[in-house]
């Protein structure tokens, strides 16, 4: 490992990419040959806001095609203590992408002596997707969801990317993976800006278990197993992760409703 | 083509040492001190600029000298931690490799450049004793002309940091509630505040290692803790 090398700025990823570049994979000498759905995918994550700030949820279920690779992926990560991101996608690059997104943060926060502004946060997020752009092509695409609470005009903010580093901050919600447009008809529905946390969690759950209802590659709460989604808020006194017991109390809610309209939803 | 004067090695090498000797004692001392929740690090600093940082978890900085000479020092302090952290794990990031890494660095300056870096830096770590082999704390000190020694209890840089270290050589008693740890500090950086008695605590620049805090273990002291601490 070399001490000094010649990046002199303050983005990890910069530094990857000038000094180490022996790090980073050269997605444009990759064989087209080969099958992007030989490789675990992540499936449903999504975001919206509510009265405290803004939630964070996904689903633990990674495929390979038509087989379950995990039924505990990890799919939401807090990337600072006031900020997340979500993934859906190329399940490898899409867990390194945050892991970088989490290391950037930190690395310029240090450097630095202060964080980047939420919005930068965003921002820089949308170059990291973009730069994934010749693996997206591939078929190894990553499209992040990420949100934060703005300490700084104390209101829980969301954004919604494309495949081409697109950003998109969004009002109300945004979902995104195969079972992403459920989940988001499903908010359609259900979202209320001023919602609780209670009511929030309530939506989260529901907007959930529609997705897994329409789409095969979504995992819904797993009760056998004990395998819940995971469901953050990002308010302003941090992040905080849904207890398990808590999803598993306001999914039978929903299971009990629905068993009594034979599969209706309310 | 003019022939250059010969210079022996020896007087070049003085020569160097006394010019960097010089810089360094221009400045005011930091200390770093062991005390019960964990590692604090002090100096006196009136300007926004600050002479102590953070590298990683456990890690953290304190320089002395040339801003400009051991900020720089910090900041690939931060980039070999990170990238080391990024490779390898959160836990492999120790102290000693990268107190190696600034004396070799500031020794190869110190020899291959014309001018000699004007800094003396500290690097501590803080230990963890839920982790196996990490539970110690750790204190190393590099100079301009890349010695490095380590500690244990208390460290002392640029300045006057004989005088500084006698005093706390005195003084210092293991375990030191964190408060105290501070009034002792404060009093050993007012010894030799040009002459002036004492410190005023808002030109004081304190940060702590804190063991028991999970993740990022570095914390800046804004001046209502510090008056807190000190209790006056």
């Amino acid at each position: 490992m070399r001490f000094a090398g010649t990046y002199q700025g303050s983005s990890f990823v910069e530094l990857l990419e000038l000094d180490h570049k022996h790090l980073r994979p050269d997605w444009a000498k990759m064989t087209r040959n080969f099958d992007p759905a030989s490789i675990p995918h992540g499936t449903t994550v999504m975001g919206f806001k509510y009265a405290d700030g803004v939630v964070i949820a996904g689903d633990r279920l990674a495929t390979v095609g038509h087989r379950v690779a995990s039924r505990d992926m990890e799919k939401v990560y807090p990337t600072d203590d006031y900020s997340l991101i979500a993934i859906a996608g190329a399940a490898g690059p899409a867990i390194e992408m945050a892991r970088l997104m989490r290391i950037e943060l930190e690395h310029y926060e240090k450097i630095e002596g202060e964080p980047l502004e939420l919005e930068g946060k965003a921002n820089k997020l949308s170059q990291m997707v973009r730069q994934n752009m010749p693996a997206a092509l591939q078929g190894f695409g990553v499209v992040p969801l990420f949100a934060g609470y703005d300490n700084r005009r104390n209101v829980g903010r969301l954004w919604g990317y494309d495949m081409t580093g697109g950003r998109y901050e969004e009002t109300d919600y945004e979902a995104t993976g195969s079972g992403g447009l459920y989940a988001a008809e499903s908010l359609k529905k259900s979202h209320k800006l001023d919602a609780s946390r209670s009511e929030a969690l309530a939506m989260a759950v529901q907007a959930l278990v529609d997705a897994a209802d329409e789409d095969r590659a979504t995992g819904g709460p797993d009760i056998v197993r004990g395998i819940y989604p995971i469901i953050d808020f990002c308010t302003r006194k941090g992040i905080e992760r849904a207890p398990s017991n808590e999803i598993d109390r306001v999914f039978r809610g929903i299971v009990a409703d629905r068993t009594s309209r034979n599969g209706g939803a309310s | 083509m003019s022939m250059p004067f010969y210079v022996s090695p020896e007087q070049v090498m003085a020569d160097k040492a006394e010019y960097a000797r010089k810089g360094i004692a221009r400045g005011k001392s930091s200390i770093v001190l062991e005390c019960d929740t964990g590692i604090l690090l002090m100096a006196e600093n009136s300007s926004t600029l600050s002479k102590i940082g953070e590298i990683y978890d456990r890690v953290a900085f304190a320089g002395v000298g040339k801003f400009s000479e051991f900020d720089q020092l910090r900041k690939l302090g931060i980039r070999y931690a990170d990238m080391k952290g990024y490779t390898y794990s959160r836990d492999d990031v120790r102290c000693r490799a990268l107190a190696n890494a600034y004396s070799q660095a500031v020794g190869d300056a110190f020899t291959q450049q014309l001018k000699p870096l004007e800094v003396e830096i500290a690097v501590v770590e803080v230990g963890d004793a839920s982790l196996a082999g990490h539970e110690n704390n750790a204190i190393y000190r590099v100079q301009f002309d890349g010695s490095i020694s380590d500690h244990t209890g208390y460290c002392v840089i640029g300045g006057a940091s004989e005088d500084l270290s006698e005093f706390l050589r005195g003084d210092y008693r293991p375990d030191l509630p964190l408060g105290e740890a501070l009034g002792l500090g404060k009093t050993a950086l007012g010894r030799v505040a040009d002459g002036e008695p004492s410190i005023e605590n808002q030109n004081l620049e304190v940060c702590v290692l804190e063991r028991e805090r999970t993740g990022r273990k570095f914390v800046r002291l804004n001046s209502d803790r510090i008056e807190e601490l000190l209790g006056s």
